[in-house]
């Protein structure tokens, strides 16, 4: 029976499944949208996982990634559990070895990572501002009416984007459509767009800064090729675009439980996918901090709580 | 009179004593929560930064407790702090909450003054008073020298929380001393059954300096429990800031022999400059901990802290002259415990990779 990995990457928007064999390979990966519900995400992309690589398979180790890693780590059975930055890096410098700049852009983050000599000397993440991230490109092309999977392309057809003030979302938005009523070519727009977001990114997040190449673009916005291309133009390098780029860091959060190879994982079994778990939250009334505590259940068991800052119900359940 | 103040930390055990000390009538506000924090939100410019809103927010639920006197800092920039006295004045006024404010500028500035005001609101002989303050002033030492013990065994102890425990009700006892053998013995104690507390033995401990401004560094709810955060990923913080040592080199002038904040001798040559609030200490801290052997250095500061903004510029200077890593995070009403504890993780991942052991060994 073949020995895998996984990693289990709970985002906001997308939440992403990897299977590594023993070598550290790729077997298979999901990635679905996690749409508010990431318990049914991950029984999901469970599901799909066993439908692609079969259940005779036996689990070695599981990590947990991005903003549903405690969720996802206690309803699964994780071996590790770690944050998104560090397991974008990893993913990063085990596809690109010597990689020197990680730009990553998801659904409604970005971040920045610098490493030296594989080593990680610095980062940064953008958390009050969305303009740039997945969900604001999703909801520009859905507003111009093009699928997302082409709006990169159409950038790439433009002769002279027009400039768009992508300091806030808000304002890159209303300065898209006085563009548009102005009568500017659609292409010239979308790329005037990727341009404006690159440059929002570059002077935020990445502010500071020592960009060195080789430079990894990854994240579900490292599909869009016209955000690829401004890059490259700002960046004047040539910025890669791993494999993986969409499930980096579920591949990052499988590469550190392959690379821990605890003696028996924690995995609770591929059984879970057909289990009803419950979250559920109450606000405790215990001070007036009033911390909104949630809860996972399985069936009637409590298997964790967390949210309140007394360690009043969460160290009732150990997580 | 019933006087009341604003919290920072734990300030209110020491403020307590000596407004005690001196006759005074104390109603310390209820500790700081989401609650205390809305209400200064609701009434504050948004523009003014945290220390202004959650004072503000202080002195509201002590008015629910029935307050009438607050006593304010004052200062003389160029941190806003020292005009926040009048706008919390001008605030509650407006909305109709009825307080005297007695606002202390800082001694050196305006001796008589501060000597008025102190005549102002004594309701004692001075011996006494002179007592009262001494009391707090030990009371200040003693819980200083709790909490470094406390900084060192969070991230040494096997069950997180229990060093927290001890160190609580620590604090409720010393707010109950009412003199020096008692708060000897309360320390004493408390310090033996910190030593009892079992501890893990599972990898090294890295040590964080936390440098910033002052608010945010000394008040656990503004910065989200920063210190248990990083207890609980296996971090000792240290840092500059005490409150002994605040009062000292702030009220007493340095006076009295302890150690004291330099920046005059450490910050040079990145900063040569007083540029307010504790700006110029950030950058001497951190290059004080870079030379102790600190992993990295975590600078607070509310948003828009003009300080430790000037400071922050600089961090990228002595981080790469003295090689230690520092992390700017600044804290106000928006800031999410999500994204703080990412970052938190994250740098802690990175030290420990510095350190030369590989990221996921350390769980």
């Amino acid at each position: 029976m073949p020995t895998i990995y996984l990693g289990i990457d709970v985002g906001s928007v997308s939440t992403n499944i990897v299977a590594l064999d023993e070598q550290g390979n790729v077997l298979s990966s999901v990635y679905l949208r996690t749409r508010g519900q990431p318990i049914r995400a991950i029984q999901e992309g469970l599901r799909q996982l066993v439908a692609t690589i079969g259940t005779d398979i036996s689990v070695a180790g599981v990590g947990t990634t991005g903003s549903g890693r405690s969720l996802a780590a206690v309803m699964v059975g994780a071996d590790v559990i770690k944050n998104e930055i560090t397991a974008h890096a990893v993913a990063a410098s085990y596809a690109v070895p010597g990689v020197q700049t990680v730009l990553e852009i998801g659904g409604q983050d970005s971040k920045i990572i610098i490493l030296r000599q594989g080593i990680v000397t610095d980062f940064a993440m953008n958390t009050v501002c969305a303009a740039g991230t997945g969900s604001f490109l999703d909801q520009q092309a859905a507003r111009l009416g093009i699928p997302i999977e082409e709006f990169g392309r159409r950038a790439l057809e433009s002769r002279s984007p027009v400039r768009i003030a992508g300091r806030c979302a808000v304002f890159a938005e209303s300065d898209m459509i006085h563009k548009q009523q102005q009568g500017h070519p659609l292409e010239d727009i979308i790329a005037g767009l990727c341009e404006a977001l690159v440059r929002n990114y570059l002077n935020n997040v990445g502010k500071g800064k020592e960009i060195l190449p080789p430079v990894v673009f990854q994240g579900g916005v490292a599909a869009n090729a016209g955000m690829r291309q401004a890059f490259n133009r700002a960046l004047g390098t040539e910025v890669i675009v791993p494999e993986h780029y969409g499930v980096m860091g579920a591949l990052g959060a499988a590469l550190l439980a392959r690379e821990i190879r605890p003696k028996a994982s924690a995995f609770r079994g591929f059984e879970l996918t057909g289990r009803e778990f419950r979250s559920g939250g109450f606000e405790c009334q215990g001070c007036a901090n009033h911390c909104e505590v949630v809860e996972l259940r399985e069936g009637r068991q409590v298997l964790a709580r967390w949210g309140d800052r007394c360690g009043k119900w969460s160290n009732a359940v150990a997580v | 009179m019933k006087v009341t103040f604003p919290h920072m930390g734990h300030l209110w055990l020491v403020l307590k004593a000596a407004l005690e000390g001196i006759g005074l009538e104390v109603v310390v506000p209820p500790p700081c929560t989401r609650r205390t924090l809305e209400l200064g939100v609701r009434h504050a410019p948004e523009s003014a930064c945290l220390p202004l809103k959650v004072n503000l927010g202080n002195f509201l639920e002590a008015k629910e407790l029935g307050a009438d006197t607050i006593v304010m800092a004052g200062g003389v920039g160029p941190c806003r702090i020292g005009y926040y006295a009048q706008v919390q004045r001008e605030i509650l006024r407006d909305i109709g909450c009825d307080y005297e404010m007695v606002v202390f500028e800082p001694p050196d500035v305006h001796f008589s003054e501060v000597w008025d005001k102190v005549k102002y609101l004594n309701r004692r002989p001075w011996q006494e008073g002179v007592r009262g303050v001494i009391l707090a002033w030990q009371k200040a030492c003693a819980v200083d020298s709790l909490e470094q013990e406390l900084q060192q065994l969070r991230p040494r102890e096997a069950k997180p929380g229990q060093a927290d425990a001890v160190f609580q009700r620590a604090l409720r006892e010393l707010d109950a001393a009412g003199g020096r053998g008692e708060i000897k013995k309360i320390v004493k104690k408390a310090k033996s059954e910190m030593a009892k507390i079992p501890r893990h033995t599972s990898g090294p401990v890295l040590r964080v300096g936390i440098v910033g401004e002052i608010y945010t560094v000394l008040e656990p709810m503004v910065n989200l429990n920063i210190e248990r955060r990083l207890g609980v990923l296996g971090v000792e913080v240290v840092r500059g800031l005490f409150l002994s040592r605040w009062i000292n080199d702030n009220l007493f002038k340095g006076l009295l022999p302890l150690p004291g904040h330099h920046p005059e001798k450490t910050a040079p040559p990145f900063l040569n400059h007083f540029v307010g609030g504790h700006g110029w200490e950030s950058v001497g801290d951190t290059v004080t901990f870079a030379r102790h052997g600190c992993d990295g250095v975590i600078q607070l500061a509310p948003l828009t802290c003009m300080p430790e903004i000037v400071a922050h510029s600089v961090m990228p200077a002595v981080q790469e002259a003295r090689g230690i890593p520092v992390m700017t995070i600044y804290l106000d009403e928006q800031t999410g415990e999500a994204g703080l504890q990412t970052r938190l993780e994250a740098f802690v991942d990175m030290l420990r990779w510095h350190k030369g052991r590989k990221a996921a060994q350390s769980f």
